[in-house]
This record gives C-alpha cells, structure tokens and sequence, in this order.
C-alpha cells in the first residue's frame, strides 16, 4: 500500500509495464524529457532510454499511424494524446485502421496499441483542453474503452489495458490527476472491463465515470442526509459496458441516474437508459434519467461550472426520479 | 553516392530501356542490375504478362457480376514487378489496393487476393504468410504505419554494423498513388519515418491520375522534388522500365537497409484502362493522352529488347498465353468456390479477446436465424 496521485498511480503502472515487457514502449508529444504536458511520464525516458520512451514529431495521425505499424511488428506501443480536443487528428487512424486491422485480417493480426487520452472539463482552461469526446470512440466497434476515477484503478487499469490484445483507448480524468489514494501494488484491481459498485445503496443508482465518480459519491452523502441511500457505480469500461451489474443494481433500486460531462445528445448515457429498459424495464420505478453536458461546444471556463455535472444537478435529477 | 547527386537529377527519369527497347548504360544502375540474366528478363516479362492476364480475368468476373469492384493496374506492371523484384522475402510491403504485380513477387495466391473484391473477407490473404499486408482502401493511412513498422525494424537492428545490416536488415516498402501524395498522412508519415532514420522505401506510381483529376491538380512540381524537404534521396525513374524499376529500388532498400533512412522514388507510369470498373475515364481524359501513353506499354518495351536480342521466340510467347490462360481459368475456378463465410464469422473477428457485447449480439443474431430454419421458410 503506498499513497500516490491519480497521476503518479499512471506513471507507476507505465513503469511496471515498461519493466515488465520489452516490447512495450512509450511515444507522444513531449512524453519524454519533459515527461509529459501533466508530467505522466515523468523519469520513464531517463529511466528506459529515448528508444523507448519517444518524443514523437508533432503529429497525431502520425503517432497513431506508427504505433498501429510498430503492433504489426509485434510491439507494445502505449500512446499519449496531449489533449482531448486534439485526438481528431487521429480520428481516421483509430476508426478506419487501428479498430478494424483484427476484423479485416479475419482475425489473423493483432494490433495491441493502447492510447492515453487527459479528458474532461473543470480545470479553467481554454478551448479544446476540456472535451469528452469517449462516445465518439465507444461508437466504434474493435477498439476497448476504460477510464479510471482513482489511484489504486489508475495503476492497474493501465496495466490491463497493456496486456490487452485489442486497441484500448485509456481516458484520464484530467481534473482528478491530483487527487490522491491509496495503491495496492500487490493485489490486482478488478478487472478493467468491469463496472464497480463503490457506494451501496436501496433507492436509486447512479452510474459515473472518470472525473464525476467523486461527484456521485458527494451528491450520494448529500442524499443521505435527506434520508436517501444511493448506490453508486463507477462504470470503468465505456466499452464494453457491464450492463450486468448495472441491471443488478437497478433491480434493487428501481430508479437510474446516469451522468456523464459529454454531452447528453448521443452520449453514452442514452446507450445504458436503453439497454436498462430492456433489461430491467419491470424493476423501473421512474424513466433513466440522464445528467450530461448542453448541446452545444464545451463553454468557456468562467461558465464551465454551469455546464458540467454537479452535486446539485444530480440531487436535482434524484429529486425528479423520486416523483414519480 | 545519392542519386539526385548526379547529372541524372530529379527531373530526368532513370531509364535504362528505352520505349523502343535499346539498354543504356547507366553509371550507378548498371551495378545493380549485375545478376540480371536471360533467364530473368524472361521471368520479369512473365510476371508481368501473368499479372496482366489476372488483371484481365479479375475484370471480366466484375462485369459478369461475380466481384463487388475490381482495380485494373493495366499499364503499371513494370513499376510493380521491378520493384516487388528488388525486395527480399523477409522484407514487409505496404500495399494500396493496386499492387496486384507487387503480390506476384510475393507469392500471394492471385485467387487468395479476390476475396476482398468478391466480397467475402475484408483482407483476403494472411500478411504474415509473405509480409504482403492487406490492400488498404483509405488513401495513404498505410503510410504512417509504413513508418512505424520500419522504426520498430530500427530498434531490432539497433547496434548492428554494417555488415550485419546489409546481410540481415529488413526494410519496408510502402506504395501509393500521385494522388495519395497530397493525404496528410503521407506528409506525417514521412516526417516520422526519417526523423528516426526508419528503413522506409516510399514507392509513388505516379499513373498520371487520381480517378478522374489529373496530375498537375495534386502538385506544381514532379513529387520527387518533396523529399529533399523531408531530407531523404528521391529518385524518379521510368514508371514502365521494368530494369530501372529493379535498379533504383535496389539501390533504396540497399540505402533504407544499411540505416541511412528513407528514400523516396516517383516512377512515372500511366494508368491505362479506368480507376475502377466503375469508373468511365471517357467523361475526363483525352483519348489523345491515352494514345500517347499506349506504345510506352511496359510490356511491348520489354517484349522488344528480348525478341531484338534474341532472348524469346515465338514459342516463349505461345506458351506463357497458354500459362496464363490456365492461371486465369484456375483462378477463376477458385473464386467462383470460395465459400462464403456466414455472418456469425465476423461477430468473432470483432475483438482479439472475449467480448460481453459481441457474445450478447451473437447469440441473439444465432437464435433469430434459427428461427428461419425452423418455420421451414427457407426451404
Ligand atoms: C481517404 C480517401 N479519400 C478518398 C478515397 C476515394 N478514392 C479512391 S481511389 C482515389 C484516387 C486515388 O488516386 P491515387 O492516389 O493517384 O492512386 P491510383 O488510384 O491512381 O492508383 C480516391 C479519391 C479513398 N479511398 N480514401
Ligand atoms: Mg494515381
């Protein structure tokens, strides 16, 4: 057990990574002597050597686009995108190649690529450095989807993520890069393609992921002491989605909030309101109730706050599930 | 010595026949064409009449209605043959979706290479058979992966000598069209590739056209002249000499092999028939230019050094027709039996490892079929 950031927890597991296989390797911009726009990377160049953690020319179709040929090779290439609103240059080597090479070669070739993406709002910043672009990716089918909320998932999620023979798009909480938790390097988390009940609760489910799981579990102790129990589930893979465990949930509960910071309109929160109608329609107390972002560019960040998914918005929407 | 260092610059192609068939001396390429005997030149005509010939035949089965779509390469066998000669089996090439010749060279079963175009694989042959990867129909995103594929070369050969590279260093071909030339990802993919001195030949046939826009749209000057900028040797050599061809692309694998980087070569070459079957070049191109190109035919210029030197007979060319003829029913025959996968195969080839989703999908896709089966209403 040791106590380290989101983060740190990352640059740990890339470490155990890097060590433990030596085809892995790490490529992006400014990943290297820098370590990283939020320092990730940090100490891996010094301690792996520029020929496997690389500074890549400043390129992201690029950087894909090589990775997918160095996975063809039989290497490990763990990719960095600087920013979330900057992966569009990327966006045809990751849905056109990248998740369709093992479909297309009828299974013969394997492109294990994971791509590190920072996402999400809340940081002040301007624009491009806080989208969710995950629906947009989890559209696609071939390529693997986890976001981690904390430290100790962090560590290992990045791990599986590297073991993983399909293409994994890793989101990080970029908000959360600071918060700080305990990592048992000893014991593996649960699987990364497995949801998580972190809050157990009668009344209602809210299912979060990345940087609003914090989020559902304030606005779960905030409901308590209105005398309600919210269980709360931290979803993990965005692709695929443990709709089991989210049915399960909801057959107890009977009421589903789903929040998300992308926007409401095609985001994956209306995926999981459909599947739950389907799979657990008898059990629904209220329709699934979605908490996104507007239809619109992610705003300016003197008015992020009211754009993005918050304690009271989702205390607002239990309050709109319980009347019915 | 580099190529575009001598008086045989950029805009003058490296020709080594001339349209009318007479061999020219050349005074770096000759030493790259020492093995090439009577024997070979015979193979190189026949690789490139048997690609011709599959060519033909592949078109015919689209117009019978038995492929989806077919790209004819009918005036490129010699950029494909000359160059897929230079490689070595242990060499990977990054096709586009043209490269039928270059497949010749690489072994990769003509009827194999159907399946995509019949509409019952998304690849066709497996690429680690005869490192031939599968056509890719997104213009130039093989090219960034061309680049990474000879850098992940380069750190395997990382603190071999120079020995051990000309003896043993792999390399990597990746081809594309004038058109593709102008896709982002070429410029990235080239940036990358000789930023870390990645053993990449960039091979562009320059057919002239891009569907139906010409040349001249896509660049001011011949492509070659771009890879100075890129700080790689460009070559331009006569797309339909099938020697200069081999030559300069010797020449490149031997530079890209020994760890000096990339290279870039323009072969000028000229689409004879339509982009596609479902193309009709009538609406955009003289059929003057078509009429100038026609007796620069790779095959007649070969056909004419060989016959003028007395390397054929008549018999040479009766019996390869009759080859080809029984390559082309063969292959037929073949693609006509290819079984088609049923759709409950692609659930399974979604993901390399189990899949919640997929199995969910599957079994539902299963059960509704079996519906089917049971009311008897296919029978
Ligand atoms: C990214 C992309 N854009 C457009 C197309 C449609 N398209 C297919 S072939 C082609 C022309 C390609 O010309 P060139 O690169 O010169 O190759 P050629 O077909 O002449 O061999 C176009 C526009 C495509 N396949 N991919
Ligand atoms: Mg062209």
């Amino acid at each position: 057990m040791s106590t380290m950031t989101l983060a740190k927890a990352i640059t740990s597991g890339l470490d155990k990574v890097l060590e433990s296989n030596d085809k892995a390797l790490l490529m992006g911009e400014d990943i290297g002597k820098l370590g990283g726009v939020y320092r990730v990377t940090d100490g891996l160049q010094d301690k792996y050597g520029a020929h496997r953690v690389i500074d890549s020319p400043l390129g992201e179709a690029g950087i894909v686009g090589s990775a997918v040929g160095m996975a063809l090779r039989g290497f490990c290439p763990l990719v960095e995108i600087q920013f979330d609103g900057f992966v569009f240059p990327a966006y045809s080597q990751i849905t056109t190649q990248l998740a369709k090479m093992h479909a297309r070669s009828e299974g013969r070739l394997t492109v294990p690529v994971v791509i590190r993406i920072p996402y999400g709002g809340g940081i002040g910043s301007i624009e491009h450095h806080s989208e969710s672009p995950e629906a947009l990716f989890a559209h696609t089918a071939g390529l693997r989807i986890i976001t981690p909320s904390n430290a100790n998932d962090a560590y290992w999620m990045i791990q599986q993520a590297a073991a993983c023979q399909d293409p994994v798009i890793y989101f990080e909480p970029k908000r959360r890069y600071w918060l700080k938790g305990e990592v048992d390097t000893e014991t593996p988390a649960l699987d990364a393609f497995k949801a998580q009940v972190v809050r157990s609760g009668d009344d209602a489910t809210i299912v979060a992921y990345g940087p609003l799981v914090p989020v559902a579990l304030a606005a779960a102790e905030a409901a308590r002491e209105e005398g309600r129990s919210i269980e709360v589930i931290d979803l993990r893979s965005l692709s695929p989605i443990d709709f089991d465990t989210i049915t399960e949930s909801v057959q107890k509960t009977g009421r589903l909030i789903v929040t998300h910071e992308a926007p409401t309109f095609g985001g994956l929160g209306g995926e999981i309101a459909a599947r739950i109608s389907e799979r657990a329609f008898l059990s629904l107390e209220a329709p699934v109730l979605r908490v996104g972002g507007f239809h619109m560019p992610y705003p300016i960040s003197k008015v992020e706050s009211q754009y993005l998914p918050d304690i009271d918005k989702l205390l607002e929407a239990l309050d709109r599930s319980f009347a019915y | 010595m580099t190529p575009a260092a001598t008086e045989v610059g950029p805009k003058d192609p490296v020709q080594i026949l001339t349209p009318d068939g007479q061999r020219l001396p050349h005074e770096i390429y000759d030493a790259y064409l020492g093995d090439v005997d009577e024997d070979m030149l015979r193979g190189f005509y026949r690789d490139m009449a048997l690609t011709r010939r599959f060519d033909q035949e592949a078109t015919a089965l689209q117009r019978q209605g038995q492929l989806c779509l077919w790209v004819p390469l009918r005036g490129q066998e010699a950029a494909q043959i000359g160059s897929g000669r230079a490689t070595r089996p242990s060499d990977y090439i990054f096709p586009t979706y043209r490269e039928h010749g270059v497949a010749l060279t690489r072994n990769v079963s003509f009827s194999e290479m159907l399946r995509l175009f019949r509409g019952i694989s998304g690849g066709g042959w497996d690429p680690r058979e005869n490192n031939f990867h599968m056509y890719t129909m997104v213009l130039a995103a093989q090219l960034p992966h061309a680049a990474g594929y000879g850098m992940a070369l380069s750190m395997e050969q990382r603190g071999w000598d120079e020995e051990k590279l000309a003896a043993e260093g792999n390399a990597v071909v990746a081809y594309f069209g004038d058109g593709s030339s102008t896709e982002g990802e070429t410029h990235e993919s080239m940036v990358f590739a000789n930023s870390f001195n990645a053993p990449v030949v960039y091979f562009c046939q320059n057919n002239q056209w891009a569907i139906s826009v010409p040349f001249e749209v896509q660049s001011k000057v011949p492509l070659v002249e771009r890879a100075a900028g890129y700080g790689m040797p460009g070559i331009r050599v006569d797309g339909n000499d099938v020697l200069a061809v081999l030559a300069v692309t010797r020449w490149a694998l031997e530079h890209a092999r020994s760890g000096k980087g990339p290279v870039f070569i323009e072969a000028d070459t000229y689409r004879l028939g339509a982009h596609t079957t479902a193309d009709d070049p009538t609406k955009y191109r003289m059929t003057e230019e078509e009429a100038a190109w026609a007796p620069l035919d790779p095959l007649i210029r070969l056909e004419t050094y060989l016959r003028e030197n007395n390397i054929v007979d008549d018999a040479f060319f009766e019996q390869l027709a009759k080859d080809a003829d029984q390559m082309a029913a063969t292959v037929r025959e073949d693609a006509m039996a290819f079984p088609v996968p049923p759709l409950a195969k692609s659930f399974e080839q979604v993901y390399a490892e189990a899949h919640p989703l997929i199995q969910e999908e599957l079994a539902w896709h299963l059960q509704y079929e079996a519906g089917f089966a049971d009311s008897g209403e296919n029978a």
